[in-house]
């Protein structure tokens, strides 16, 4: 790996949030995320995969301070944020921005879009916020000049999706979080999204964390993928290899649940039963045993660590996946038309 | 073939008598089997299917010439007649199971109240025959579930319940609207093996409605393509996916993520936005790339697209 720093890095990230408010007074805090750490360098594209309930999205908001971290550190650019105040982030959200789930309920519907994608340079103090420079902002992503002053009730999905990025952009941070930024979107235009990600990376190296369950948008625009389970990492490396070869059988299972558009490659059963533990009941040993067509007898007693793999890759598992078995992976890298 | 489930000839539908929505839709469901529907937002697929249920809000006009669901002619039926078929002839189940159930009633007084029309029946038995759905269906400990609230259990096992629902009505056709949409990708896959298995276990017709190309590959036998109100393609799933003909169904296959190989550099995209059903012309015009002077002007044919007798595309371009 490079020397230079990280554009950020978290460590050991973790998330609890006090489970006071549940009947019968529990004292234990609950804990969302688990000892997450992940690098990101500038112009890097990393997925983070997981089904509901597995803490991306909690992640990403941690990253920015929006959710207090309980432990861990975050560093950016190699300097550390002394602790989790929301002034030592303010650092962090000058240099970033968050592209939120549902971009209309993140609009103020009473702002036109125009003044929204104003505010964060008036903000900032930084960039022009004179009509044509907000013109060519909203050119920047695929919006006429005629959506600058529009309300948000008037976008569709996709032109809405357009319009965060166009305010994510306005102060050219150096990284996006993105949270699921495909989701409800048709297909015709969720590569429009998606190929806005790759010019942004290829013209001011931006970087990007992407928050999604779709798989077949990660492998895409991945670089790097990283997959959580009940708040932690059970595997990540890079996008190619984990594809090709997933090691953890949690990874193989999401890869073989996706829906193949190819009628011939019909599934017989479905590839994982179940479904995810509660966060409050969290099993013994290895977390994934409730689950795991290969579990055995010491997955039930002994929770596996995220060691070190060849090639950059990690994993959590005591029986990781051989390559031979893993390349029978029915499903996404296998296009035949 | 014993007579159809669902059969629809020219079937019209408009908001308020003057924005067109679906426009003159042929549709039919067999016995037993399980047709979908793919199409972008704003194609009209919604619609249809809301309006075999006769759930469209009062101010859709339905309009067409054959309109039969389950033997009854639902055309011209006022809403109590309609209210009285839904469920024997047609149920549904849609896109979020949170919204579909009411949050401060337990399932199990929820599931009871949908038995309301069996009069002569005890509470008890009600009970008995949706623990006996909900098993159906694959939800373990049914009775615990009955006094479970739905907040206490997970998407994908509500649209279980959603579905066992649907089924205590014994309904000959199941519309489901973007069913596995909300759900995760582990879920969807259990919930699609559910659904095509209960053709066989309940002998329920499925119509499907989805935007995802994987699910409707995954469970369909046949498919039709809708654009701008109109079904522009139609055959059996296997055709359909191997030899998709209309220009749009090209374009929608060109732009299924998990239909392009890794490594492109761009992701292919459909230009415009689906235009308002009716203009002149063929729909598809303005956004496709073999336009030619005919398409602007003319209305395209709906003629057969391949060899397989049951394919049929609307395009000047298709030969017979």
């Amino acid at each position: 790996m490079s020397a230079t720093p990280a554009l950020i890095e978290a460590t050991k990230l973790s998330v609890d949030v006090p489970a006071k408010w549940l009947p019968f007074a529990r004292v234990k805090p609950l804990s969302i995320l688990l000892d997450v750490s992940l690098a990101i360098r500038s112009g890097e594209i990393v997925c983070m995969v997981g089904e509901s309930g597995s803490g991306k999205t909690t992640f990403g908001r941690a990253l920015l301070g929006l959710v207090k971290p309980s432990s861990g550190r975050i560093t950016l650019e190699g300097a550390a944020l002394a602790d989790f105040s929301a002034k030592s982030f303010r650092a962090v959200r000058r240099q970033a921005a968050l592209l939120f789930q549902d971009p209309l309920s993140s609009f103020n519907p009473r702002q036109r879009i125009g003044a929204m994608i104003a505010e964060p340079r008036r903000i900032a103090r930084s960039g022009s916020t004179r009509m044509e420079d907000l013109v060519a902002l909203a050119q920047q992503v695929g919006l006429s000049e005629r959506f600058l002053s529009r309300f948000p009730h008037a976008l569709s999905g996709g032109q809405a999706r357009r319009a965060a990025v166009a305010r994510a952009l306005s102060v050219i941070p150096k990284l996006i979080v993105a949270d699921e930024p495909t989701a409800g979107l048709d297909v015709s235009v969720q590569g429009g999204v998606l190929n806005l990600f790759l010019e942004l990376r290829e013209q001011h190296r931006t970087a990007f964390l992407v928050i999604t369950h779709n798989l077949s948008v990660a492998r895409h625009i991945a670089d790097r993928i990283v997959i959580l389970y009940l708040g932690r990492v059970v595997e990540s490396g890079p996008a190619s290899e984990i594809f090709r070869a997933p090691k953890h059988p949690y990874t193989r299972a999401l890869l073989d649940s996706e829906p193949v558009p190819d009628p011939a490659k019909r599934r017989t059963e479905p590839p994982v039963l179940g479904e995810v533990p509660s966060i409050a009941a969290r099993p013994e040993g290895c977390e994934f045993h409730t689950r795991c067509p290969f579990a055995q007898a010491r997955c039930r007693v002994e929770a596996p660590t995220l060691a070190d793999e060849p090639g950059h890759r990690q994993v959590a598992c005591h029986f990781p996946l051989p390559a031979a078995s893993a390349a029978a992976v029915r499903g996404l890298h296998v296009v035949s038309r | 073939m014993s007579a159809p489930v669902l059969e629809i000839h020219n079937v019209s539908v408009s908001y308020g008598g003057v924005v067109p929505a679906v426009v003159g839709v042929d549709l039919t469901v067999g016995p037993g089997e399980i047709v979908g529907i793919i199409g972008e937002s704003g194609s009209g697929k919604s619609t249809l299917a809301h309006s075999i249920l006769g759930l469209l809000p009062k101010a859709a006009r339905v309009r067409g010439d054959r309109f039969v669901l389950a033997g009854n002619t639902i055309l011209d039926a006022d809403r109590t007649t309609l209210s009285v078929l839904r469920g024997p002839s047609a149920a549904m189940i849609f896109q979020n199971p949170m919204a579909a159930f009411s949050p401060i009633h337990t399932l199990g007084k929820q599931l009871v109240d949908l038995l309301w029309r069996d009069r002569d029946q005890t509470v008890a038995t009600k009970r008995e025959r949706i623990i006996a759905a909900l098993k159906q269906v694959g939800i373990p400990d049914p009775m615990g579930k009955l006094d479970a609230y739905p907040f206490q259990l997970s998407g994908g096992m509500l649209q279980r319940v959603a579905i066992a629902a649907a089924l205590l009505m014994r309904p000959a056709l199941l519309v489901a609207d973007e069913p596995t949409t909300a759900l995760d990708v582990t879920m969807e896959a259990q919930i699609l093996h559910l659904m095509r298995s209960l053709r066989k276990t309940a002998g329920v017709s499925i119509l499907i409605i989805s935007h995802h190309l994987g699910v409707i590959a995954e469970i369909c036998d046949r498919v039709a393509v809708m654009y701008a109100g109109q079904i522009v393609e139609e055959g059996a799933v296997e055709t359909i996916f191997s030899d998709p003909r209309h220009p749009y169904t090209q374009a929608l296959f060109a732009c299924e993520p998990a239909l392009i190989p890794t490594g492109v550099g761009r992701l292919p995209v459909i230009a415009g936005e689906v235009p308002r059903p009716g203009g002149t012309g063929c729909d598809f015009a303005g956004r496709c790339r073999f336009t030619e002077e005919r398409c602007l002007t003319l209305s395209p044919p709906w003629v057969s697209a391949s060899a397989d007798p049951r394919h049929h595309a609307r395009c000047h371009r298709s030969k017979p």
